[in-house]
């Protein structure tokens, strides 16, 4: 990874958001990297379903391949709209494999990871971070700029306190 | 050969069977060694060349009929049945994910009960994957609920799993009294993974930022409809007109390749592929073989500890050794071996709950896919460590729950539907 870009994680559903948000924090002179990960867990469960189907298999239609060779495809696409929205030189990285460990080592060396909270975004908490995003922001090794896709919710969608809040364990 | 010995070489014979049929060496067809297996059977007289032609006459039909909803489903694909329900799952979804989910069920739940779990693993999986794609939505837990509902879905009608098709003669019961009987356990176990898959890709299922809707216009593919609507129609009737559901399935795929064979869009040797005669072969010699295997003892070890009577603590026992025995051996040869162990006239409702056990059970550890996958890592070479920990996690939360709502739900519909038993 280029030393001191600024790594942009595309998903579906929120990548419009994060490219605009990248655009506005990327300095001016920063490597600007478009990283998206394919998946292989979807690929795999296919091929595990077309596996259970004993007897049946006949190998050159196992849906698992087409949906793998479709998901590439589909991150590629991804990758060409966010650049043309972007509208400024950057790289592309598609990946597959394991999606929150790619993308923590698609950040080595990086200054910035920009990504979205891709959970539920109807409240502010702990549930707007999806697993993945969560094992991201915990393990990324550089700064993360982690944005709302949509306005934030208002902070009155916090629960409010427990009535016994839970004394210090010195206290 | 008799006995110890005799049960000994059996269960080697489809242990031989199974690991072939599973790794498959080469693409060669798991036949291979079935066949030579069931002639060893015969030849040493682990089973006795009269039960040998009694086993192959019942399972005839069944392969007949299993050949027919190949060719059935192929040819449906083939006029655009599957395309144009990813145009339908695009439109009734508009962009959100949350109800695309509920229309998926809709969809991998009825394709698998009239088709076979084979059209919705193979046809409409990477159908539902093209639509999530082109509405800019995250495919899993779509994709997911695709190779789930192959198994959970496929308890509904006696066509929509080999599984059923094995035990349907078994059970006695008609078509149209084997799907009534069936119907609440369908919908119960649907209803218990709907939650459980709402719950589980929470993250998932969350509204895209800028949802789009692109524009479909297939027209329906009318004719393969009425034709699969008719060939529906025809297996309820089955129970009246006396016209078995095996002609049925053969009219409805004749019908689809006559007007496929006119327009020159598919030869006869194509029809022969799509049929799988090999497969066909190997249900019967896999019939064979453990025709022989529960002969000689592990049969009757097994019927002991299976109960008698359909009541409910009976029918969660049967569902949940079947379920488990799925996950030992393949569902197949699971449904064989349970068959042999019940009795040569068990009560339908064991029967059924040995069928919600087999067909729900597999999507907790997926033994015969984990199994393939493993293979197929260590022949690339590649990190042997598998991937499937998320869906392992998806079958534990999912199947005890939904064989328990399904299996009550049977007994349920048992009590209040004795008028539906032979």
């Amino acid at each position: 990874m280029i030393a001191g870009s600024v790594v942009v994680w595309l998903t579906e559903g929120t990548w419009h958001s994060v490219v605009d948000a990248a655009a506005a924090a990327a300095p001016a002179d920063a490597t600007v990297v478009l990283l998206h990960v394919v998946d292989t867990r979807l690929e795999e469960a296919v091929h595990g379903a077309y596996g259970g189907l004993l007897g049946r298999h006949r190998r050159h239609r196992d849906p698992g391949d087409t949906v793998g060779q479709a998901a590439a495809g589909a991150g590629a696409d991804l990758l060409a709209a966010a650049s043309a929205r972007l509208g400024r030189p950057a790289r592309h990285d598609i990946r597959d494999g394991l999606v929150e460990r790619e993308v923590v080592a698609a950040c080595e060396g990086a200054a910035l990871l920009v990504c979205a909270r891709d959970g539920d975004r109807s409240r502010l908490g702990p549930k707007s971070l999806g697993r993945y995003t969560r094992f991201v922001v915990d393990h990324a090794p550089c700064a993360v700029l982690l944005i709302w896709p949509e306005q934030a919710p208002a902070l009155g969608s916090i629960p409010p306190p427990p009535a016994h809040y839970p004394r210090h364990p010195g206290g | 050969m008799t006995g110890v010995a005799a049960e000994v070489v059996a269960v080697l014979l489809l242990a031989a069977v199974l690991a072939f049929a599973m790794i498959q060496p080469r693409g060669l067809s798991e036949a291979t060694v079935a066949v030579p297996a069931a002639g060893i059977s015969v030849a040493l007289g682990i089973i006795s060349t009269a039960d040998a032609v009694t086993q192959l006459r019942q399972l005839g039909a069944t392969v007949g009929f299993l050949a027919a909803v190949l060719v059935l489903a192929y040819l449906a694909d083939a006029e655009g049945t599957f395309r144009w329900l990813g145009d339908r799952l695009i439109s009734s979804s508009r962009g959100h994910p949350g109800r695309l989910l509920a229309v998926v069920f809709g969809a991998a739940a009825v394709t698998t009960a009239v088709l076979s779990l084979d059209a919705t693993v193979v046809l409409l999986t990477p159908v539902v994957f093209g639509t999530a794609a082109r509405l800019g939505l995250r495919a899993k837990p779509h994709v997911y609920a695709c190779t789930h509902l192959a198994n959970s879905a496929s308890t509904l009608l006696p066509v929509s799993n080999l599984t059923n098709l094995l035990a349907f003669g078994a059970s006695g019961l008609s078509f149209l009294g084997f799907t009534a009987l069936m119907a609440a356990p369908w919908l119960a176990s649907l209803a218990a993974e709907f939650l459980a898959f709402r719950w589980f890709f929470a993250a998932d299922l969350a509204s895209s930022a800028e949802p789009t809707v692109p524009s479909v216009t297939q027209d329906a593919p009318r004719f393969a409809l009425a034709v699969l609507a008719l060939t529906l129609a025809g297996f309820a009737a089955s129970s009246f007109t006396g016209i078995p559901p095996v002609i049925v399935a053969g009219a409805g795929a004749a019908v689809l390749a006559a007007k496929a064979m006119i327009r020159g869009q598919v030869g006869p040797w194509r029809l022969v592929r799509e049929a799988s005669p090999l497969f066909c072969l190997f249900v019967l010699a896999l019939g064979v073989v453990v025709a022989g295997v529960t002969a000689h003892g592990l049969g009757a070890a097994l019927g002991s500890v299976l109960p008698s009577a359909p009541t409910l603590p009976g029918l969660l026992v049967v569902a949940g050794l079947a379920a488990a025995l799925s996950n030992v051996v393949n569902n197949l040869p699971a449904t064989l071996m349970l068959l042999g162990s019940l009795g040569p006239a068990p009560h339908p409702g064991l029967v059924l709950a040995a069928l919600l056990g087999v067909n729900i059970g597999p999507n907790l550890t997926y033994v015969g896919s984990l199994a393939t996958l493993l293979w197929r890592r260590v022949l690339a070479g590649g990190d042997a460590a598998p991937t499937l920990r998320e869906f392992l996690r998806l079958g534990v939360i999912t199947v005890p729950a939904g064989l328990a709502v399904a299996t009550v739900a049977l007994w349920l519909a048992l009590t209040v539907g004795r008028g539906w038993l032979p």
